[in-house]
């Protein structure tokens, strides 16, 4: 951990980690303080500084039914999208590593759609899955009205997990392919001469020896998931039809920007605030300790 | 491989072609959609070759989002962003390992510990922040018993205020730490000998030696500013100087899902103008992007 050698030029270590500092103080720790007295304070209707309500902000956020249905829908979002990237991309990182002809390709091409901005997906999905163009509408012709996001809360709600599970699908199978490379061709081979064939292997070998890579991207989806996907959200269904998409996130920024109350969007950023916290925790303790397989 | 399975291997092959057709498949069709005229992108299904109107598209798509400008801001942003990340996490790196004061372990952690709060979970406090930057200080000052006015800095409609609050950075500055510790002793220990000071054996010595790191995290940091979105969207309400790319999709498209029809063939022409300089970075520089997403973790 320590260096043996170190300079000793204590004001210029001062003035090399500055900058830093600053950008950390401004923009992340003040505001981080500003959102815990915003949520335990109200504005005065008539200006002249805050009130402290106590958990006042908090009683109107957790008796809301919609902030519970923005949970809920955030939950199933979350779950539904890293389940669906997860097991797709661990899939095709398994079939790659058996480096048949042709994996080559694979690896430069599989992992493009991480380049996408959330919103660009957003787009590309809404036009894909649009009730009346693109592709997926052409059910309709055969059962009017079976598919249209814009109506049907649960169709809506597909569309975002597919397009947030296609766009966390390449970011997956990067970090699969390198566990799965980084585990020994020996071992397999020693599986082989046991007599183990190649789906016995994968289920038996290769996947008990990349869990901790695993369970890394489970942590690492469900918080993208939570924090990133406001982009497709915002371009696709604007929360919308009757709030069946109205992700955690979303609710803040239409709460505090386009509802002006400053108080109820910082109660909900201080729990949105915690479970991240909490999730980060997780993939530091839990699953570096727990899961050590090598 | 090590054995023989034709069966399997032919299953294996056809799954994985399967699900590259289905990955690249949105990608095509923002492509394809993007080159037909208005009566044949509204098709249902649409038609999966690419049409003739490509070009005049992306331009009609080009003139209605200002990518004139839009393009440059998002350019300006996108390497600032990079260059301010990468400058500040060497140096920073560098106070912590190199140096020995009594904070630095203390600095570490309140440093890393901003991975735990992402601007997603502070937009509304950090825009009240970036309204008047220096009003951190004024309070402090305030508070400590010196009554002062700091002059108002306004960050909202600005290059800074779309560059700085995305500057501070825990990955990078984890990744530069975690290289400068497996650097040997030996090589400060001969610069000191040399008579090298600090800065000297920072510049001649560390930076060199972090090219690699360098240009990956350059790659995966270009790509996650250009792909910016919610932050750009309120900071910025100047949107004819200070727009950048990625906040034009939402201007290609009527509201939410309800309304009137978007035009889909100039909308997919202006995601295609978006999406198109980071898939090329990725493309370009894949050794780059792949090194520096696995090693920063984020």
């Amino acid at each position: 951990m320590e260096k043996r050698v170190t300079f000793s030029n204590t004001w210029l270590a001062a003035a090399l980690i500055l900058p830093q500092m600053l950008l950390v103080f401004v923009f992340f720790y003040w505001p981080t303080g500003e959102a815990l007295y915003w949520a335990f304070t109200l504005e005065r209707p008539f200006g002249g500084g805050n009130e402290w309500v106590g958990l006042y902000n908090f009683e109107g956020v957790f008796g809301d039914p919609k902030y519970w249905s923005s949970v809920r829908v955030s939950m199933i979002f979350a779950i539904a999208a890293t389940v669906l990237s997860l097991v797709i991309a661990v899939l095709m990182a398994l079939f790659v590593d058996r480096r048949l002809p042709g994996h080559q390709v694979y690896k430069f091409t599989f992992f493009l759609p991480y380049a996408l901005a959330a919103p660009a997906v957003g787009l590309a999905f809404r036009f894909i899955f649009s009730p009346d163009a693109g592709f997926v509408s052409a059910i309709n012709q055969f059962f009017p009205g079976l598919w249209n996001p814009a109506l049907d809360g649960f169709d809506a709600l597909l569309l975002i997990i597919l397009a947030q599970a296609w766009s966390l699908v390449g970011y997956n199978f990067i970090f699969f392919l390198a566990a799965l490379q980084s585990i020994p061709r020996t071992m397999s081979e020693a599986g082989a001469m046991d007599g183990a064939g190649v789906m016995r292997r994968m289920w038996d070998l290769q996947l008990p020896l990349i869990t901790p890579t695993l369970f890394f991207l489970i942590v690492i989806n469900i918080t993208d998931s939570f924090v990133n996907s406001f982009g497709i959200v915002d371009i696709t269904t604007g929360g919308g039809p009757a709030r069946a998409t109205d992700l955690m996130v979303y609710k803040i920024y239409t709460d505090g920007f386009q509802g002006k109350d400053y108080s109820l969007a910082a109660a909900q950023s201080i729990v949105l605030m915690v479970l991240i916290v909490a999730l980060t925790f997780i993939q530091f303790r839990f699953i570096e300790r727990r899961v050590h397989y090598t | 491989m090590i054995e023989r399975t034709p069966v399997l291997d032919f299953i294996t092959q056809t799954i994985l072609v399967l699900s590259l057709v289905a990955l690249l498949m949105p990608l095509w069709v923002v492509f394809v959609a993007a080159s037909h005229d208005y009566q044949t992108v509204n098709q249902v299904p649409m038609p999966l070759w690419p049409g003739s109107h490509l070009f005049e598209n992306l331009s009609a798509a080009w003139a209605a989002g200002n990518f004139d400008r839009v393009m440059l801001n998002s350019v300006i942003v996108a390497v600032g962003v990079t260059a301010g990340k990468i400058c500040i996490a060497a140096l920073s790196a560098f106070s912590i390992v190199y140096f020995s004061y009594r904070l630095r372990m203390l600095l570490f952690w309140l440093i890393f510990i901003t991975l735990m709060l992402p601007l997603e979970v502070r937009i509304v406090p950090t825009y009240a922040v970036a309204a008047n930057a220096l009003g951190p200080f004024e309070a402090i000052l305030n508070a400590i018993g010196i009554s002062i006015r700091l002059p108002e800095w306004n960050l909202l409609n600005s290059y800074s205020g779309l560059i700085l609050p995305l500057v501070a950075t825990a990955t990078g500055t984890f990744l530069y730490r975690q290289f400068f510790m497996t650097i040997p002793d030996e090589l400060a220990e001969a610069a000191k000998m040399d008579g090298s000071g600090p800065l000297r054996f920072f510049f001649e010595v560390l930076l060199p030696l972090s090219k690699t790191n360098m240009a990956a995290l350059a790659t995966i940091m270009f790509v996650w500013s250009w792909n910016q979105y919610l932050w750009p969207l309120l900071i910025v309400t100047d949107h004819a100087n200070y727009a950048t790319a990625t906040m034009q999709l939402q201007k290609v498209v009527p509201g939410p899902l309800f309304g009137a029809p978007p035009i889909w063939n100039t909308a997919m022409a202006a995601n295609l103008i978006v999406l198109t300089p980071p898939v090329l970075v990725t493309i370009l520089l894949q050794r780059w992007f792949v090194r520096g997403l696995i090693s920063t973790d984020k």
